[in-house]
């Protein structure tokens, strides 16, 4: 085995990881505060990735477009919350599941009839000849990675030590305690929603311009993504980038060695199955101790 | 000396089912309370409806003279209201010192450091297991924990669901003892709801006692505690 070849597919493995880790994380944090499972997560972010786009067309520099559609995505996740979410937030498991899949389709064919299905190039802020560049990776699969690393940095540091922050956490955990100290919940779910599109912008806009851009160029993101989100342990936010980047090295490994590119998913996939199967609460799912 | 609390002709349902019919109580501003019954009787039901919890409430309910019946939960809350439920409320997975903190959600000033030596003053192992998980403390350490955050929101009153339940004897008493001291020291009024009779009647001033949603009996602790028909039904004797 060609050790120069091994280091690149794990490099760019890692690459692929990032977009799965902020995709990941985005999943859990819905997961945790509604117990449901965001399906649309990836066409959420797609969507965002065309504001983005409509942005850098009419001329705003890349970077302001980039915090623009950033803003864009919060109010966006924020509304579906609000307006859409929340009638079904006491309905059925399989009635939050048909409302996920119907903002998927309709996400898809909006961006679809806007924008037509032909695949567009999408920029990136990254100079091709940049110093960071190596043989190994592009200096785009760079930024992508230290984007992705310092979105999840802030990410986690506003759950830690903001008292914003640990509202959610606690609304997510114990709804009617969080009443009783004053919390609204309801706008803590809004915003759990609006700070998950914001992952998903990032991982779109990041995507993009690996991927170019179509409506459906987050359908194997998102499978990925809750592949990642799954064996990281589904109600651990540490865990799902942890899966995300796990996820997206032995993707790579996979297709390059064992399998080839055709069966890579469902080898990745497979993995997953067995790792469920000894730690059902995922590679790092904390069970919560709990003394009465 | 006047009313923090007032209910009046307050009924209560859960869906179809009646729990409360007509209940009227009071507790005085600095008073401390205990509203007693059997199982069932609609003790917990009453808690729920004065902060609107999953309740439908027809009837007065006033919070310092002002009407708080109909509000959300998080709005009354935010009038001066610690309401320790049923279970205790501990959020399991976040650390004693999270809990702690959100017990000073509402808060904008910037004493809530200072306060949490205050709450270390009354419950010592606090202190020793701030950075712990609280799901992994005691049950009596949980009810500790649960007092604790209510002291760190300054309510001016405090509901207090079957504080004693699952505890070991003397713990309850350890217990009481410390909500006697809040009440005298931190001028916080009480309304304690409790299946332990005996022991809420030494800790109390005033008793309201419940039947079947109804409240059959009111007064003085000790003028209840001598009531022949109470000390059988309650007291066993």
């Amino acid at each position: 085995m060609n050790m120069q070849a091994l280091l690149h597919q794990i490099l760019s493995g890692l690459v692929n990881g990032s977009m799965y880790a902020s995709v990941a994380l985005a999943l859990v944090m819905i997961f945790k505060a509604t117990h449901q499972v965001n399906f649309a997560q990836g066409e959420l972010a797609m969507f965002s990735t065309y504001v983005a786009f409509t942005l850098i067309e009419v001329g705003v520099p890349y970077w302001a477009a980039f915090v623009l559609t950033l803003g864009v995505s919060f109010a966006v996740g924020v509304a579906i919350e609000r307006f859409i979410m929340r009638r079904f937030r006491n309905a059925s498991p399989l009635t939050a599941v048909i409302v996920f899949i119907g903002l998927l389709v309709l996400l898809n064919g909006l961006v679809g009839w806007i924008y037509t299905y032909t695949p567009q190039k999408f920029p990136s802020p990254f100079d091709p000849s940049a110093w960071y560049g190596t043989i190994y990776m592009s200096p785009h699969e760079v930024g992508m990675i230290a984007v992705t690393l310092v979105v999840l940095a802030i990410v986690f540091a506003f759950f830690r030590f903001t008292k914003l922050g640990l509202a959610m956490r606690a609304a997510a955990e114990n709804p009617q305690s969080s009443r009783l100290v004053g919390i609204r919940v309801d706008w803590m779910l809004a915003l759990g929603w609006g700070l998950a599109s914001v992952l998903g912008a990032v991982a779109g806009m990041m995507a993009a311009h690996k991927l170019t851009l179509e409506p459906n160029m987050m359908s194997s993101v998102i499978l990925y993504g809750f592949a990642a989100a799954l064996l990281g342990g589904i109600d651990n936010p540490w865990g799902a980038p942890i899966g995300g980047f796990v996820v997206g090295v032995l993707e790579n490994i996979a297709g390059a060695y064992l399998v080839g590119t055709q069966l890579k998913l469902a080898l990745a996939l497979f993995v997953i199955i067995a790792v469920l199967l000894f730690r059902p609460s995922g590679l790092f799912g904390r069970t919560v101790v709990v003394r009465v | 000396m006047t009313a923090i609390l007032e209910l009046r002709g307050v009924d209560a349902a859960y869906g179809a089912t009646e729990v409360l019919r007509g209940v009227a109580l009071e507790v005085a501003e600095g008073g401390m309370v205990a509203l007693l019954g059997a199982n069932g009787a609609g003790k917990t039901t009453t808690l729920r409806a004065i902060c609107n919890m999953g309740v439908r409430v027809r009837g007065e309910i006033r919070f310092a003279g002002q009407r708080i019946d109909g509000q959300p939960t998080e709005a009354i809350v935010r009038l001066g209201i610690g309401h320790i439920p049923e279970g205790r409320g501990t959020f399991l997975s976040l650390s004693v010192e999270e809990n702690l903190r959100l017990g000073a959600y509402l808060r904008r000033d910037r004493g809530v450091s200072a306060d949490l030596s205050r709450v270390f003053g009354y419950f010592p192992m606090l202190r020793d297991r701030l950075h712990q998980q609280a799901g992994t403390l005691s049950g009596g350490e949980q009810q500790m924990l649960a007092i604790a955050r209510a002291l760190m929101s300054r309510s001016r009153l405090l509901l207090l669901d079957e504080p004693s339940f699952g505890l070991a004897p003397i713990l309850v008493q350890e217990i009481f003892r410390i909500l006697g001291v809040i009440n005298r020291e931190e001028r916080m009024s009480i309304l304690l709801v409790e299946q332990n009779a005996r022991l809420a009647l030494d800790l109390v001033g005033q008793v309201f006692l419940l039947e079947t949603g109804r409240v059959v009996a009111s007064g003085p602790s000790q003028q209840i505690a001598a009531d022949e028909s109470v000390r059988r039904a309650y007291l066993g004797q």
